[in-house]
């Protein structure tokens, strides 16, 4: 029963798609938060537009709407279901913004929809600059002194008033552009010139600079009653100036004495208390190395990334805790999950040390800048425990899953001293590894690094004793003393292996047998003061005591999928988390390792057992050791897992699911031919190339365009299509690392349409839920393209081929379990791109639209079942009689030097969702939550390539049909006028300067479609036109397939009502009929 | 050099010594993140070997600011990893130089974690802290030590002293210093109030003769039942006086008014204690140092009222006079280390020493 008793349904609102700086931590707060309102008997009706979540699931929420997050799919839900409470805060910024603006429009007040939690008025105080500025000079708390100027004079005279240094920021301009941190005044005259120039509005910020002071958060919690604590604070490695999202962060803080903690403890109790929030609030604060001085930086009244990560870096439940307030109660009202027997009214006590460290997208956008700033630039994260510094950044380095084991790079090897030493003063995702360097190759002191970087000297002592042993170990004999030296600061064995110049098998076994061994350490929130029930473990080679009871239970280990990245994102953690429930649901004890701080795997209710560890062979294997699972399952967790399989077989694991031989045989590149000739499936031409030369002959072989990528890839990384043989050579040289172990795919390009399956097979008979047919053809990556489920287009003889492939493939590979494979069809004929045998990213959304439970088929077949006993047929699951789009999502507003142009290397984050009985609006529903600016009027500019042209006029005489106004580039213009449309010719970009630029800038055009033009060297224009696009926030389609799709669109817009909305369990359900 | 931790059931924790100096004490765990040189010079302390539970102590080494009293009094220190590079503009000197020059007994490198479940499990008990290869005789007398019960008499101030208010009329009071933090008294100093920082054995007719405002009892170590002498003279102040105490304070003044007190199992020893106010309804964390609780069964037919409870288990964490203006807490409203939520308590006292 909930406090409020007026409460019968409420209604939660989740943050949409993944994008950089909003990730999965809030399904992981939604979920916890639905789950905590579902045990009080409320009925919960949910509205998220991503379908790859575990909080879309129909049992999360009573009603759940797969819909965009908009006012007015908002208002037309709320209009149908009459919740009785809104609870906003757990949706990140887009729900608080929903929130607001939903109240802003009277639709809370019109349908007597109570805002639960932390007030609107709380949140105004937070979010809005001035408010925020007046309450905090209330209540006496200091904010950076910070002014708006429109000329230069009143900055230097603001300046002058407050010191040096100050950051300027130009108003209205994404990504930062045209700021910078002026140490003077005559840096500040030039800055302030160029941040004037770039600002819409011509204004400029001034703000005191406190970039080099140490940036520490808290995350603190209050109830309707004034109950407040916190729930842990976190200091950041990288001192302010770098954003807290792309900073490595520690819990609880290392270098604050108790006067500084309880200092700055109290003036998080006395925002959140001033501002009125109820529920979690996180608080951030700039603290002067040298003094007690302190500013506020920012206050999010909202559960957030740091409370995800808070939450999982204490096991204090914030989100679920946030919820239970939300509906009235207070904090000692609140059991604590973890002791079951204390009260949520406490602080948590932490002993041991967490470490977070971003996961950058640097390695998928290798043009990007790299540099850090205020622009948070992370895809994801991982979070490390151990009971000290150095165990924890180590095993931190090995979950980010980036090439690299300890604090070291290969590529500095090749750097002199003077390259290193001049890269400590750059601020980029690779600081740290030249830190240590620096400290390794001994030409820097502690003192030195400090006084470049100003990151704390604590942690620079800390990465010291790392370099410092390994200095040890390259001298000295491996003794057990040095042995244990290794262990103790946290280096893996594959380090001491690469350091000693013996193999890693050697080294486990040598370890072993010296008796050095793991201990698994509760997380407990209490630091054992009482005794706790949490399954929730980590390992520290520094401990006497190995705390944890295993059972003699059946038991079996599900690896997770690591950090979100692009091409490897929440889908899968969604996977990790229903094969446990489906091990679970068969009796057996599902154990879960990952490393995400994010996600629902990893949170301790999920498992009955949950290791907090990096995905390595050695941790897994330590895991084992201690835990004797039947086995491990490897196909849910992306490629993490996948690529842990072959070894972990070869230490004695079983691996439960498609074999880890038949794996190989579908991913290594000779041996899946060997099956597709065995199959008679046929494929685009191609061969597999070691060197360059072989990729040359090869490529001329097939005939140009070709696909070229490096063989075990996910996510299309660093697979690009090139149209002659300098482009290959400039391929080969820079985008792979080409040698025999690792071979480049050169294949035929054949431009046809898209379609992707997955099915379940026991290696007999095979279900397909579902196929889902691409809207953007081939040479889209399948993660960037829109799917459409059911195929709209694709003739019966296709869809037959494909069930036919499909199950010929699945037998051939003795898939038991989940597999996903990639068709092109050309021509009418069906080829095949590529097959994983393993979970995919359209699974959930597959899953949810079909209502086929995917991965727990996959797991109890894994185990051993067959789809006849489970009650399933072999063949296609007829399909359902509504359409679902899922849409890609990207973050290019805050990736600056990216391009955005689709090609087939994954750019997209995140995916929505659109659900309907009518394709269009499905369509609709799909392209407006992926927050594409659709224009119902204006302008629309086209620039294409010359071989788009044909097609392209036919797209525009549709446009100028809906009474759009077209302009295009010179050439494409011709094309238009041939066509009798009125066409407003603008200057090429390098032409006539800045044209293009300027009218996208002053609104004057509304939408682009811009296709590549061949080559990569002609694309200066169209990469400033694109990226002008992103800056303005106004839709640019690079694939003429997308483009018509929206003219679809468009054209529906103007005869249909557009907002209409059916939970997930109608659609599913069958019931309500048509619209 | 290699050392360990035995516990009088023979358990045993195994580390590395500091400075070998040997140590026997009750061992008792404090859960703190942060204060550890605020902990290791709380008298409260005194004679126990202190465990940390979190695993990184030193970090930001030590200041001559942060020192609750005199000295440490712990008889021994056992912690995780000993930082032997500190970082703060606070820092004065390293953690270790600290505990040498104090001559306290420190076991580091050692599994805290395990330490506190088995005194969760078992309680707190008598240990000892030598080096690894200590033969069995020499285990044997250190665990015939006695731990020494006078204690108060050992942390007290020796001689009464003053410390003046800056305003001519400011409410004088006389703190009974069992073992005083510094923050308490910086506390009741700050808030304007002039002291006079007496003896614990301090006759209550000398108290009485300093013509106080208001009268403070001080936290301090040990069982509150070894000490009848001094609740003899707090008896004699009842109703004499405003009487505002902490801890130590708040269990006497509860004997001298009746109550029992007993030993808790393990005790309450950090910084993220909930106390309930159940006058208000309110809920603050609290910093606690406490192995003794006041009975609340004994307080049903006494003039006194359960003003706080400690929200995790219950016991009686503050209570007050039902007519006279006398209250006191179990917890820490000082802070020093710990959360300062209730520093509402010395303004509570200020209005009663105002007569408001």
């Amino acid at each position: 029963m909930p406090k409020k008793e007026n409460l019968k349904k409420v209604m939660v609102v989740g943050s949409g798609p993944i994008i950089i700086g909003q990730a999965a931590e809030f399904d992981y707060a939604g979920s916890q938060a639905c789950r905590s309102l579902k045990e009080e008997g409320l009925e919960v009706v949910l509205v998220n537009s991503n379908p790859a979540t575990i909080m879309t699931d129909s049992h999360i929420a009573d009603r759940v709407y797969i819909e965009p997050l908009t006012p007015e799919f908002l208002e037309e839900i709320i209009s149908k279901e009459r919740p009785d409470g809104l609870l906003a805060t757990l949706g990140g910024q887009a729900g608080l913004n929903l929130a607001v603006q939903l109240a802003e429009r009277g639709v809370l007040e019109k349908y007597g929809v109570e805002l639960l939690g932390t007030p609107l008025e709380a949140i105004e105080k937070a979010e809005d600059r001035e408010m925020f500025k007046e309450t905090m000079q209330k209540l006496g708390e200091p904010i950076p002194e910070s002014t708006i100027v429109e000329d230069v004079p009143s900055a230097v005279a603001f300046a002058k008033e407050i010191g040096y240094p100050v950051i300027v920021r130009p108003a209205y301009t994404m990504g930062g552009t045209g700021g910078g941190i002026a140490e003077n005044e005559e840096e500040l005259i030039d800055i302030v010139i160029k941040g004037l120039n770039y600002s819409m509005i011509g204004q400029v910020l001034i703000e005191r600079s406190v970039a080099g002071w140490k940036e520490i958060e808290y995350e603190v919690m209050r109830d309707g009653n004034d109950n407040c604590i916190t729930v842990c604070n976190m200091e950041n490695f990288d001192p302010v100036g770098v954003h807290t999202g792309d900073s490595i962060v520690v819990a609880p803080s290392q270098t604050l004495t108790d006067h500084e903690y309880q200092m700055l403890r109290s003036a998080s109790l006395r925002i959140i208390r001033e501002l009125g929030i109820e529920g979690g609030c996180n608080a951030q604060y700039a603290l002067d190395p040298n003094s007690n001085k302190y500013y506020v930086i920012e206050v999010n009244p909202r559960v957030s990334r740091s409370s995800a990560l808070a939450s999982k870096a204490t096991g204090y439940p914030i989100a679920k805790v946030s919820a239970k307030i939300a509906i009235g109660y207070t904090l000692d009202e609140i059991t604590n999950a973890v002791t079951q027997k204390t009260k949520a009214c406490f602080e948590p006590a932490l002993d041991y040390c967490v470490v977070k460290f971003p996961r950058w997208p640097f390695d998928k956008f290798v043009y990007a800048d790299r540099t850090l700033g205020t622009q948070m630039k992370a895809t994801g994260e991982v979070m490390s425990i151990d009971r000290h510094f150095e165990g924890a950044i180590l095993k931190a380095v090995r979950s980010l899953e980036i090439g690299v084991h300890r604090l070291h790079m290969d590529k500095m090897d090749a750097w002199d001293d003077a390259r290193v030493k001049k890269n400590l003063a750059r601020i980029n995702d690779e600081r740290i590894f030249v830190i240590a360097e620096a400290l390794r190759r001994g030409i820097a002191t502690v003192d030195e690094i400090h006084a470049v970087t100003k990151i704390d000297k604590w942690f620079i002592h800390k990465i010291k004793n790392i370099t410092d042993v390994e200095t040890t170990l390259t001298s000295e004999p491996l003794t057990p003393k040095h042995m244990l030296a290794a262990k103790n600061v946290g280096l893996a064995d594959v380090s001491i292996a690469e350091i000693t110049g013996k193999s890693v098998d050697e080294i486990r076994t040598t370890r072993k047998s010296m008796g050095i061994l793991p201990a698994y350490k509760m997380v407990d929130t209490c630091a054992a003061e009482f005794e706790a029930a949490t399954p929730y473990y980590y390992s520290t080679f520094r401990a006497e005591q190995d705390e944890v009871q295993t059972s003699n239970a059946r038991k079996v280990i599900v690896l997770g999928s690591g950090p979100i990245r692009i091409g490897q994102g929440v889908e899968f953690d969604y996977c990790s988390v229903h094969s446990v429930w489906a091990l679970r649901e068969m009796g057996i004890e599902a154990i879960i390792i990952n490393n995400n701080p994010e996600t629902v795997s990893t949170d301790f209710d999920i498992s009955d057992r949950l290791y907090f560890e990096p995905l390595t062979t050695e941790h897994v294997l330590n895991i084992i050791d201690k835990e004797k699972p039947e086995g491990v399952i490897v196909q849910f967790g992306g490629q993490t897992a996948i690529n842990l399989a072959a070894s972990l077989q070869k230490a004695g694991v079983k691996v439960f699911g498609t074999s880890v031989d038949d794996i190989d045989r579908a991913e290594d590149r000779e041996r899946f031919d060997e099956v597709l000739t065995q199959t008679q499936i046929p494929r685009p031409q191609g061969i597999s190339v070691t060197n360059l030369a072989d990729a040359i002959t090869g490529a001329s072989a097939i005939g140009y365009p070709v696909m070229v990528r490096p063989s075990y890839v996910l996510g299309g990384r660093a697979m690009e299509i090139v149209y002659n043989e300098d482009e290959l050579r400039d391929y080969m040289s820079r985008a792979v690392k080409v040698t025999p172990d690792h071979p480049v795919l050169v294949d035929r390009y054949m431009q046809g349409t898209e379609v992707e399956v997955d099915g379940i097979s026991d290696g007999v008979d095979v279900v397909i839920p579902g196929i889902m047919e691409h809207v953007e053809r081939a040479g889209v990556h399948s993660g960037d393209s829109i799917a459409v489920y059911p195929p709209q287009t694709l003739p019966s003889k296709v869809i037959y081929t494909i069930i036919d492939y499909t199950k010929r493939l699945a037998v051939a590979l003795h898939v038991k379990g989940l597999l996903n494979i990639q068709f092109v069809v050309a021509d009418g004929e069906v080829y095949i791109i590529e097959v994983n045998p393993r979970s995919s990213r359209t699974v959930p959304f597959l899953s949810k639209v079909t209502d086929v439970k995917m991965v727990n088929l996959a797991t109890r077949i894994a185990m051993g079942s067959t789809l006849k006993e489970l009650g399933y047929k072999s063949g296609l699951v007829p399909p359902k009689p509504y359409v679902a789009v899922k849409a890609p999502v990207f973050s290019f507003a805050k990736m600056t030097d990216v391009d955005i142009a689709l090609g087939p290397e994954m750019k997209s984050t995140g995916e929505v969702m659109g659900i309907d009985y009518h394709y269009a609006r499905a369509l609709y529903k799909a392209i407006i939550g992926s927050g594409t600016h659709v224009p119902t009027k204006g302008c629309v500019l086209f620039t294409v390539a010359d071989k788009d042209k044909e097609e392209m006029k036919q797209l525009a005489k549709a446009f100028s049909e809906l009474d759009f106004q077209i302009a295009a580039t010179e050439g494409t213009a011709k094309t238009i006028q041939s066509m009798g449309i009125d066409v407003e010719i603008v200057g090429k970009v390098h032409e006539r300067s800045t044209d293009i630029i300027e009218r996208i800038k002053s609104g004057k055009i509304n939408m682009v479609i811009n296709t590549l033009t061949q080559g990569k060297h002609s694309l200066k224009d169209g990469f400033k036109i694109r990226r002008a696009t992103v800056e303005h926030d106004i839709a640019c389609l690079t694939s003429l397939d997308t483009a018509w799709e929206v003219l679809r669109v468009l054209s529906f817009m103007r005869e249909r009502r557009l907002v209409y909305s059916l939970a997930i369990q109608d659609y599913v359900g069958g019931g309500d009929g048509l619209a | 050099m290699k050392g360990k931790l035995i516990l009088e059931d023979g358990t045993v924790f195994h580390g590395k010594l500091l400075n070998n100096i040997k140590a026997t004490g009750e061992v008792v765990f404090n859960t703190g993140m942060t204060g550890y040189q605020e902990s290791l010079t709380d008298p409260s302390y005194c004679r126990q070997i202190l465990t940390l539970t979190y695993p990184m102590v030193g970090n930001y080494g030590i200041a001559d600011l942060f020192m609750q009293s005199r000295k440490s009094f712990v008889n021994g220190f056992v912690i995780g990893e000993l930082c032997e590079m500190g970082s703060n503009w606070h820092y004065e000197t390293s953690l270790a130089d600290f505990l040498t020059k104090q001559g306290v007994p420190c076991l580091y490198d050692v599994d805290t974690r395990a330490v506190t479940r088995k005194i969760r499990s078992a309680g707190t008990m008598k240990g000892i802290i030598v080096s690894e290869d200590a033969a069995q005789t020499e285990i044997d007398e250190l665990f015939a030590v006695p731990i020494k019960k006078d204690v108060v008499m050992e942390v007290t101030t020796p001689e009464a002293y003053t410390m003046e208010a800056e305003a001519a009329d400011a409410p004088h009071v006389v703190a009974m210093d069992f073992g005083v933090k510094q923050n308490i008294l910086k506390s009741l100093h700050d808030l304007g109030c002039k002291l006079t920082v007496v003896p614990a054995h301090t006759m209550a007719e000398e108290v009485l003769a300093l013509q106080p405002d208001g009268i403070f009892l001080s936290n301090g170590p040990g069982d509150p039942a070894d000490v009848p002498e001094i609740v003899a003279e707090i008896k004699k102040l009842i109703g004499k006086k405003p009487i505002f105490g902490i801890c130590l304070g708040h269990q006497l003044l509860a004997r001298s008014l009746g109550a029992k007190t007993y030993k808790l199992k393990f005790g309450h020893r950090g910084c993220n204690q909930p106390v309930k106010n159940l006058l208000t309804g309110r809920v603050q964390i609290s910093s606690q140092n406490h192995g003794y609780a006041v009975d609340e069964e004994s307080l049903k037919d006494l003039p006194l009222e359960v003003t706080h409870i400690n929200v995790n288990d219950g016991t009686v964490e503050g209570m007050r006079h039902k007519d006279l203006p006398i209250f006191s807490v179990q917890y820490h409203p000082e802070a020093s280390p710990g959360p300062d939520d209730n520093m509402y308590l010395f303004d509570q006292f200020w209005t009663m020493l105002k007569g408001e």
